[in-house]
């Protein structure tokens, strides 16, 4: 590998200007997109859906209002204001109906709406009623589906609510041969496609859809060139206005046709990632291996002498501010699973070529020089490590994590690798993997991974175990049994077992229907014109054009499971010091502390029903107290000292996080439950299931609706984020939290892993500091560990943003599988990120 | 198992990811007693070799545990995917892992035979037949140097240096890789003149390059509560960057390559 020629280049005033106008204002709902795509529907009821998507996408791209913000080298904007977002009613769109009100005041991502455009949805809304995707998924679920969800035993509501997003679509045929060349291929394939032929309806459908499409993108790119121009002739600053002719010059000729020079391809790069967003709500629309595909173009201009290593780097620069101008709004339940306005476009440097030599080019340390500049939470950006990744990349990745902003994350290519293999992807494509959204790795432009596709609470199950399946009044699982019918630990274990594969199966259910429903309400011809092999087979991704096809829901709570079921094997079995009934009285009094008022009003349905159980007639009266003395977590002196020698005799028992052999293996075990169990599933587009573990940062929500596990989890708390230990209980340090981590079966979870990290910044003190953190991660990586990522913030200062958020508009820390900036992320969550272990160094 | 595989130590504490002593990411292990009794140590806990009670946190903790090498061992190999990558290891450190020479050395001994580098960190206080049989398994030895002047190093410390600045010459002719400490402390030793006297001391040590000035600091002050102890420098403020640096100057001046923190 040449040399690396642009280490220390400086950021340009430019950007701090992209930047400050970025962050001005509070982020805003816009509506035009909405009402353009509902005249469109309006136009189109007879002709097929492919064809009414295709054509709504260009009433779109013609007639929405487009803007080019001062100062900007690379345009394209969703929104008029800067940050904002556009409405998809075509999904669904109730939740924002009950919210418009409350979306600008609550805690977690705010949006500012005017009362105009509360007006403009509202008349919108009514001719999506019993229309939109979401409601095709759910009259597609079994009864005993939403069942199971309304006990919130899992949530598949990404996909149910929004668009699917998750891919990585073909930046590079679009950099070389512009949509000119895509809409050759589709006449090609049409002119192919005969009349007699059976697939010739559908097929002939999505060509032409394919063809409107790509040439709607081609004449949205001119109106910029219009626009630039325009904007130049009006111009008085002799340098603004060249910058405008560059950017007239190059919409003119991007995307329509091939990159010819490297801010061309940034330019084209650019209209593809934002008009995919155009066109579907889904999020982690993921740029991938960025540093790969543009390199040619810049690499051709370095030799050329067309272009200086400083101008590539500001318009790397301009990109990734371009990223954070991409928005969404999500309801208000899920913008607290995924807080921080993130879209989680993922972006991905280093790792192997697909020939497995080492890929590290000038422009993998550009980009982590482009996010050490900007400093913001987008792209979600992510770094390949693999044993031949030279230290000096590493040190540069660790350079970032030392500014605390909570980038990159680190993937192990030496596990990820023969995992994809593990799926039937080829050696050389597997090579070639980079990560969606936050922590899932798939083959760009050739695969549909629906990662991301539902949050599966584990600590649910052993709850439904307690219960015999049995909650809030009605038969909410499957039976398993009743306590006193398990007799040793293996016949718990196996009760755990069965109430997760039986709910596994429902979120199964859940999310085949709701991915039959996008492909029959939401197919997406723009998406599928950038990937193979939609066109050859004349199919829109969601219909299972796609190469490679797969559903990756995500399982979490693992450290909570092994130590909630490490302790009833320890105190129940072994030591016989405690029974089940003891465990599940003290659960349902919260080992006797207060509970929060929904839990409260959970547990006291729950007392009610035993009690009516037993015989016993249950009062009004009655059943207030008992609210009230959960509220209040009041029971009798004896009862608390016994549920607190319980809770305390819990806490005493080894922990997940320490490398201690006997738990760590035990952990896996536990993760095989939900891993193994997923991956015997298979899609409605041909494709298997396999098994995330993360929770993005719907642990610390979820959390809130489960009640006290036997790990001496209170209800209502956090469960354990990603595969990592609970909050606290790792207290042997980093290497033996991440040895314990490490031990889990990664590979087999091929929709991702994660581990989060909190580092204070006396760690990566000096060179000594930043060498011994680059072994670390070798080390974690060395024994197999998947993804590895870390906040470097100290607690004093994350009280304090807490306390002054004014001051802290820009701290950006890591929330799983992404960063956020800290003071948008609501109460619970902030007080999560402090409460994580902050991984000390020495006394 | 081999014999010495069986010898029993008495310690306090394993720390991992250590990387302030000694080279790369190691695991300390802290051995109990200790002959010195400084009156800033951050570890009370390690200075008495009985076990002791402590409060810790609101609970009553014991202080001290017996240990084999065996066990220890393998508590140490655990870490060892980030020995191999930082050029870490094994750190003995305490109270004075001079004071168990049969347990120390046999768990330096095992600890080399499986392959994993081995420090130890010491006040230098012992005979030095028994420091000689640590030197046969140590890779580098971290040594405090507290201060030149005896009647203060009586006063602070409880012994006299004499022995130490002996040990530190004769370690130092043996060929160890020799680090000089510094714990630098207000009152005490936080002079131009003392650092100066110090660093012109370990300069004239054969083939010691590197000196490192460890500021005060106070962490350990909750300790003494927890032990029913007195924290004897209650008053004492925290060393300013500034200061700290002026003192880094001083020990600049005699060819060493000094730095602040381990």
């Amino acid at each position: 590998m040449a040399e690396f020629t642009s280490g220390g280049i400086p950021m340009t005033d430019r950007i701090r200007r992209l930047i400050d106008n970025l962050f001005a204002e509070m982020p805003q709902i816009e509506t035009e997109r909405a009402v353009l795509v509902t005249e469109s529907y309006k136009m189109t009821e007879n002709l097929p859906i492919i064809k009414r998507r295709a054509l709504a996408f260009r009433h779109i791209l013609e007639n929405i209002s487009i803007t080019i913000r001062e100062d900007e080298l690379i345009v394209g904007s969703n929104t008029i204001k800067p940050r904002s977002c556009q409405i998809f009613p075509e999904y669904s769109f109730e939740w924002l109906e009950g919210e418009l009100d409350t979306v600008e005041t609550r805690s977690a991502d705010p949006f500012y709406i005017s009362e105009e455009n509360k007006q403009i949805l509202r008349s919108v809304f009514p001719y999506w009623r019993g229309k939109t995707n979401s409601d095709l998924a759910l009259s597609y679920m079994a009864p005993e589906t939403i069942r199971a969800m309304e006990h919130n035993v899992f949530t598949p509501g990404n996909y149910f609510y929004n668009g699917i997003g998750h891919i990585t679509v073909d930046y590079t045929k679009v950099l070389h041969i512009g949509f000119k060349g895509i809409i050759r291929e589709a006449a090609e394939e049409l002119e192919a496609c005969k009349v007699y032929m059976p697939e010739y309806s559908k097929k002939h459908e999505f060509l032409e859809s394919v063809i409107i499409c790509a040439d709607a993108a081609i004449n949205y790119a001119k109106r910029y060139s219009a626009l630039a121009l325009e904007m130049a002739e009006k111009c008085n600053d002799k340098r603004r206005k060249q910058e405008l002719l560059w950017i007239a010059q190059a919409c003119s000729n991007v995307p329509e046709n091939g990159a010819s020079n490297f801010y061309e391809a940034c330019q084209s790069f650019w209209f593809v990632q934002m008009l995919l967003q155009t066109e579907s709500s889904g999020h982690s629309i993921s740029p991938g291996r960025f540093d790969q595909y543009m390199y040619p173009f810049y690499k051709a201009d370095l030799d050329a002498g067309r272009i200086k290593p400083e101008f590539a780097q500001e318009l790397l620069d301009c990109i990734w501010v371009k990223f954070n101008d991409l928005n969404k709004v999500r309801d208000a339940a899920s913008a607290e699973g995924f807080a921080g306005y993130s879209l989680f476009q993922n972006l991905c440097a280093g790792g192997q070529t697909r020939e497995g030599l080492d890929a590290t080019n000038d422009l993998s340390y550009m980009c982590i020089q482009a996010s050490m500049h900007t400093q913001l939470p987008a792209p979600s950006f992510s770094v390949r490590i693999w044993n031949g990744t030279p230290t000096e990349f590493l040190l540069k990745a660790v350079e970032l994590t030392r500014t605390g902003v909570g980038l990159p994350a680190y993937y192990n290519d030496e596990v990820i690798i023969p995992s994809m293999m593990s799926r039937g992807i080829t050696l050389e494509e597997s090579r070639d993997y980079n990560i969606i959204g936050c922590v899932e790795p798939q083959i760009m432009a050739k695969t549909d991974g629906w990662h991301d596709a539902a949050f599966f609470n584990m600590c649910r199950p052993i709850e439904l175990v307690f219960s015999n399946g049995f909650e809030d009044g009605e038969q909410a699982s499957i039976k398993t049994g009743e306590l006193s019918d398990f007799k040793t630990f293996d016949d718990f274990f196996e009760a755990y077992k069965k109430q997760m594969a039986y709910n596994i199966g429902l979120m199964v259910n859940a999310d085949n229907a709701i991915d039959v429903a996008h492909s029959e309400r939401c197919p997406l011809p723009f998406q599928s014109s950038m990937v193979e092999d939609c066109i050859k087979r004349g199919k829109s991704i969601q219909e299972g054009g796609a190469v490679y096809n797969f559903t990756g829901p995500q399982g979490f709570g693992i450290a909570n499971m092994t130590d909630a079921l490490y302790a009833i094997k320890k105190l129940v079995y072994e030591d016989k010091k405690y029974t089940l009934e003891d465990f599940k009285e003290a659960m349902a009094y919260n080992f006797g502390e207060p509970f929060d008022p929904v839990a409260a009003k959970k547990a006291t349905t729950q007392a009610a029903t035993e009690l009516a159980k037993q015989g016993k007639a249950v009062s009004e009266i009655q059943i207030e107290k008992i609210f009230e003395s959960f509220l209040k977590g009041v029971c009798t002196g004896e009862q608390k000292a016994r549920y607190a020698g319980l809770k305390s005799d819990i806490e005493a028992l080894p922990k997940y996080g320490n490398d201690i052999p006997e738990i760590d293996l035990f952990a896996r075990e536990v993760a095989y439950t939900y891993t193994k169990e997923v991956e015997k599933y298979k899609n409605p587009r041909g494709g298997q299931y396999q098994a995330g573990l993360y929770p993005v940062s719907a642990n610390v929500p979820l959390g809130q609706q489960t009640g006290a596990t036997p790990d001496a989890r209170l209800a209502s708390t956090p469960i354990a984020d990603g595969v990592g230990p609970c909050s606290g209980r790792d207290v042997k340090g980093p290497t033996a939290a991440a040895n314990s981590v490490a031990k889990l079966d990664h590979a087999i979870a091929s929709n991702g892993t994660l581990y989060n990290q909190k580092f204070h910044p006396s760690a990566l003190a000096g060179t000594a500091g930043m060498m011994n953190f680059v072994s670390y991660i070798r080390a974690f990586f060395d024994q197999k560990g998947m993804h590895m990522q870390f906040n470097v913030v100290s607690r004093e200062t994350l009280l304090d943003a807490q306390k002054h958020p004014e001051n802290y508009k820009n701290l950006v820390v890591r929330v799983a599988g992404y960063s956020a900036l800290f003071t948008t992320l609501s109460r619970s969550l902030q007080d999560d990120i402090i409460n994580r272990t902050e991984q000390g160094f020495d006394r | 198992m081999e014999s010495y595989m069986n010898i029993k130590g008495r310690i306090f504490d394993i720390q991992k990811y250590s990387i302030h002593d000694g080279p790369g990411i190691r695991t300390i292990v802290f051995l109990k007693g200790c002959p010195l009794r400084c009156k800033w140590c951050c570890n009370p806990e390690g200075q008495q070799f009985e076990f002791q009670q402590m409060d810790f946190a609101g609970k009553k903790k014991t202080v001290g545990e017996d240990m084999t090498v065996s066990e220890i061992l393998t508590e140490v190999k655990k870490d060892m995917p980030y020995y191999l990558r930082s050029g870490g290891g094994l750190t003995l450190s305490g109270g004075e892992c001079l004071c168990q020479p049969e347990f120390a050395t046999a768990l330096l001994y095992a600890s080399k035979s499986a392959g994993i580098s081995a420090a130890i960190e010491t006040t230098g206080f012992a005979e030095w037949d028994v420091i000689k049989e640590y030197l046969k398994y140590t890779d580098y030895v971290l040594m405090d140097i507290k201060n030149i002047d005896n009647e203060k190093h009586m006063r602070f410390c409880g012994q006299s240096n004499e022995i130490i600045l002996e040990n530190a010459m004769r370690i130092a002719r043996n060929h160890t890789n020799l680090t000089i400490r510094v714990p630098v402390i207000p009152t005490f030793n936080d002079t131009e003149r003392e650092i100066s006297a110090i660093a012109q001391f370990a300069a004239s040590l054969p083939g010691v390059k590197n000196l490192h000035l460890l500021p005060y600091h106070r962490l350990g002050s909750d300790k003494y509560k927890g032990l029913g102890r007195e924290y004897l420098l209650e008053d004492l403020e925290l060393i300013p960057q500034d200061k700290m640096e002026r003192l880094l100057a001083a020990a600049n001046k005699f060819g060493l390559d000094c730095k602040i923190g381990g």
